[in-house]
């Protein structure tokens, strides 16, 4: 028995840890951890409740946007303010955007290196590649003359050292790509780099700068007048549909023929990692206001135990659904460890427990992460992009039941295949191509919009707090492009009196609750094999399909706490 | 370090254009053809790519995203060409104790060579456990690291400032880098840096190998030695008293000057207004939002972000940092209308010594 310690997974609200328990070469149980906290929640109390999207975006730059826009809707439903539709499709065109922009950031440049040998892509005929893209791919820039330059490229770089690229699992035999198709990836890691910039430019045009674009409680902060120069006028827009135009080339021509054309060489990893059978979704993309969840496009629900002829509702300010627990994390509740709380009513009192650093393992510690432990109705849920095909799934959405079925048929896999490793990498793909659908309709819905002049984006009647009641509360729902995410606020008197944020990785990746059930990333993880403990690449896989992270530093410890890699440098 | 081809033709005034001519035909003369130009060109330039290690703490990853914003270079380019960037938990392939190699063997091998930048705030609450990396805890980290590096940078707010976890109550301690380690640190704030900007102080660092100057607050004078408001284009609505009363009113919709929504422009220092963002796309103003003064510390605490402010310090664009410090509405007198006549009156003078100059020349 082998204790794998993967630290830090980074990227997704501060440093994550797992610690992974591996015998006879299969993973047997597993701890997640977060060991970064930063208070935010105590930081809210007391604020302007206007300011404080512009304080929770900032709980992660990756996933731009999507606090923020969480955070608006709170406010707005506890003082009851309704935003203007043409406010409403600009939020949806950002969240879209931000959904294809981080989806293909995730698939390129925090999960390929997974499943793409880099090192071995110097190998590839460039004609080949060409030949094989091409088949697969209207892209034009797929030629032998293209390929051959990035091998060039790879080349030059690879004699003066490989940077970023350096120490990497190169040549584990877990990597099955022939060399032309790991050089179409590597090419397409470097477009997805150069194109990633491109289409965030729809956030600077209707927020003002990305990362971190600017929101507002009652609307969007920018002005439409196409009779003038400093606002969005008809240049701006035109400047937004080239960068979807582009948008949809490089999802619909690179994205999703890779995604495909990796995954068919990887379907024994539709056999790994499953993980949990319950699945939530808040909904998104409101088509008729975000009081009408039954007519956004991606529908409210969870599904439980992977029965597709039943989905259920949600309810999140019912304080019996949606619950907190601490039984393992490092806080401490008024009313003791067992005890979960509705977020209207959370507490936020921080208690280390754990080891004093430097430490090696957390090994026998009962409580070990500063995440806390959400549970719907007591039960344990992933969320993502796989929770949300499955909840539209079986709401019975046709486009998505067609994009999925017509996938599969393509991989020649059956729905099962769906609820594991590959199952998520694939459904972040299809997320990400239904995002693409919405994000031309939204646009082409804006520019309905315009012409007939309806392009009020702010309501005012509620921004002034002399308008607020004394005392008001909300929750503000969305689906981040890693899964659901919501807010609850309390005001009092004009100033935040409570904030609580239940985040998607703190769904996911959360440690066991009072009842030791286990979150996605534990149990997603037991089954997984590990052929060789000094490179598990398979942890990385399974962790990096919740999208949670890129790079993990990795220690080694046998059951003494002896580092293990110290030992076979010896 | 030697001198590359390269260099001693910038010496003699050559641009890149005529270096990348010059390779193309050497290639061609040495029978690699037009292809294998951008080959000879990297030789010719080679030198060992600097050593550079990317540190995370308490943060958002905002930076790093920013960073690959980039534009020029773009950051394929910088990565592959500009720099060995060696350790970075974002875009690093490699895991494990092989991470954690490239961190030390770097350390290692280049003993007072290679540069740190840091992303995050460090946390100094409770032992240091509010942030903890491999079991160890940030400060560690950092002061490891620091130690033996050639220049650190603070990228951002949270590293040069403390940012949003430093909002009161602070409740961890997080504290900025310049605070734990006694070395210089090059600090580029805002929330994130622009991406542009980021690039450029890589540049100076790595491309000119110096340190660009810098202001009492560790600022490159380059990009944070104007205030938003001086360079924003909306400032002349300002000037003339033309204000946005309400988002989306009338006024809004004429692209008014933002004071009265909160604008923190006048007493922020940062490039927005001139370089931009996302490729000079735009800035908060532009699109209709105030400046919530990312770049300035404290500035989460300055709230809340739509009063506007009292009043504030300095009268012109001549006005640094250096000389006015960056105190948020102490000036009680001074309202929106001594401003504008001031601005005005200075303006006036100014136009009349240009006008006696060219009276001269003639």
């Amino acid at each position: 028995m082998t204790r794998v310690v993967v630290d830090p997974v980074t990227r997704i609200e501060g440093h994550l840890r797992v610690e992974a328990v591996v015998e006879n070469g299969v993973i047997t149980d597993a701890f997640s951890s977060g060991t970064m906290v930063r208070g935010l929640e105590k930081i809210l109390i007391g604020r302007d409740p206007r300011d404080a999207w512009a304080i929770v975006e900032r709980v992660c730059g990756v996933c731009t946007s999507v606090h923020a826009l969480t955070s608006v809707r709170a406010v707005e439903s506890a003082l009851g303010i309704t935003v203007p539709p043409t406010a409403e499709l600009i939020r949806n065109i950002m969240m879209a955007t931000q959904y294809v922009q981080d989806h293909v950031v995730h698939f390129y440049h925090l999960h390929a290196l997974d499943w793409v040998d880099i090192v071995n892509a110097l190998k590839a005929d460039p004609k080949k590649a060409a030949d094989l893209a091409g088949s697969f791919s209207k892209w034009d820039k797929n030629t032998p003359a293209y390929f051959s330059a990035v091998q060039d490229k790879i080349k030059a770089f690879a004699a003066s050292g490989l940077g970023i690229f350096a120490n990497g699992y190169w040549g584990h035999p877990a990597y099955k790509l022939p060399p032309e198709v790991n050089l179409i990836a590597v090419a397409h890691y470097l477009d997805a780099l150069e194109w990633q910039k491109e289409i965030v430019k729809i956030h600077a045009v209707f927020g003002g700068k990305n990362p971190h674009p600017n929101y507002l409680v009652g609307g969007v902060p920018c002005s439409i007048n196409m009779n003038e120069v400093a606002a969005i006028n008809s240049e701006r827009l035109n400047l937004v549909a080239r960068l979807i135009s582009q948008a949809d080339e490089f999802v619909n021509q690179v994205y999703i023929p890779d995604l495909l054309v990796v995954a068919s060489f990887y379907k024994d990893w539709a056999n790994y990692g499953g993980g949990l059978k319950n699945y939530l979704c808040y909904g998104e993309f409101p088509t008729q206001g975000y009081g009408k969840p039954e007519a956004f496009k991606y529908p409210r629900g969870v599904v439980l135990n992977r029965d597709l002829t039943t989905v259920h509702p949600v309810n999140a300010t019912d304080s019996e659904e949606i619950k907190e627990y601490i039984a393992s994390s490092w806080y401490s509740y008024e009313g003791g460890d067992g005890v979960g709380i509705h977020p209207w009513a959370g507490e936020t009192k921080l208690n280390y427990t754990g080891p004093k650093p430097p430490f090696e393992t957390l090994e026998g510690q009962q409580k070990y992460s500063f995440l806390k432990t959400p549970r719907w109705k007591e039960q344990p849920m992933e969320v993502g992009p796989l929770s949300r095909l499955i909840v539209a799934y079986a709401s019975g959405r046709t486009d998505v039941q067609e994009l999925v079925k017509d996938t599969l048929g393509k991989l020649n896999v059956p729905v099962g295949a769906l609820f594991s490793t590959l199952g998520r990498t694939a459904a972040r793909g299809l997320d990400a191509a239904l995002a693409m659908i919405w994000l031309k309709e939204f646009y082409g819905q804006l520019m309905e919009r315009v012409k007939i002049n309806e392009v009020s984006t702010f309501n005012n009647e509620r921004w002034e707090p002399k308008s607020w009641p004394a005392e008001a509360e909300g929750v503000g729902l969305t689906e981040a492009p890693r899964g659901a995410l919501a807010h609850w606020i309390k005001i009092k008197n004009g100033a935040i009196d409570n904030y609580q944020l239940v985040v998607p990785t703190t769904w996911n990746g959360s440690p066991r609750d009072a009842k030791q059930q286990r979150s996605s990333f534990e149990a997603a993880l037991i089954g997984t094999p590990v052929a060789n403990l000094e490179q598990p690449v398979e942890i990385i896989r399974t962790l990096h399909s919740f999208d949670p992270c890129l790079a993990c530093a990795v220690h080694l410890y046998d059951p003494q706490g002896k580092h293990l890699h110290q030992v076979s440098f010896e | 370090m030697g001198q590359s081809i390269w260099n001693s033709m910038q010496q003699k005034g050559y641009s890149r254009r005529d270096f990348l001519q010059f390779c193309t035909a050497a290639a061609i003369m040495a029978g690699l053809g037009k292809t294998g130009a951008a080959q000879v060109a990297s030789v010719f330039e080679k030198k060992e790519k600097p050593a550079v290690v990317w540190l995370h703490f308490q943060e958002c990853t905002c930076c790093s995203e920013s960073f690959i914003r980039a534009s020029h270079p773009i950051v394929v380019d910088a990565l592959l060409d500009v720099m060995s960037l060696n350790y970075t938990e974002t875009l690093m392939a490699a895991s494990g104790f092989q991470a954690e190699k490239c961190l030390n063997d770097t350390i290692a091998n280049n003993k007072g060579k290679y540069i740190v930048l840091v992303e995050g705030a460090v946390p100094t609450g409770a032992d240091g456990v509010y942030c903890m990396i491999g079991g160890k805890t940030a400060e560690s980290i950092l002061q490891t690291v620091a130690k033996d590096a050639a220049a650190v940078v603070a990228w951002g707010s949270c590293a040069s400032n403390g940012c949003v976890q430093a909002a009161k109550p602070n409740p961890t301690g997080a504290t900025p880098i310049h605070k734990l380690i006694d070395k210089p640190v090059i600090n580029v704030p805002g929330c994130p840096p622009i991406a542009d900007v980021m690039m450029a102080v890589v540049t100076h660092l790595l491309v000119l190998g110096q340190l660009p100057a810098l202001d009492s607050l560790g600022r490159p004078k380059e990009f944070y030695g104007r205030r938003v408001h001086d360079t924003c284009y909306r400032r002349p609505n300002y000037d003339a008293g033309l204000f946005v009363e309400s988002f989306d009113d009338e006024n809004a919709r004429k692209g008014y000057c933002l004071y009265k929504m909160g604008c923190r422009g006048p007493v922020t220092y940062n490039a927005c207004s001139v370089v931009k963002w996302n490729e000079g796309t735009s800035y908060p103003i532009q699109s209709g939002h105030g400046c919530i003064g990312c770049s300035e510390e404290g500035f989460w605490d300055n709230g809340p972000f739509y009063q506007h402010l009292a009043s504030f310090p300095g009268f012109g664009i001549e006005s640094t940092a250096d000389t006015l410090g960056t105190a948020v509405g102490v000036a009680t007198l001074a309202g929106v209308a001594a401003h504008a006549v001031v601005t005005n009156i200075r303006k006036r003078s100014v136009i009349a010594e240009v006008h006696a100059e060219d009276q001269k020349e003639l």
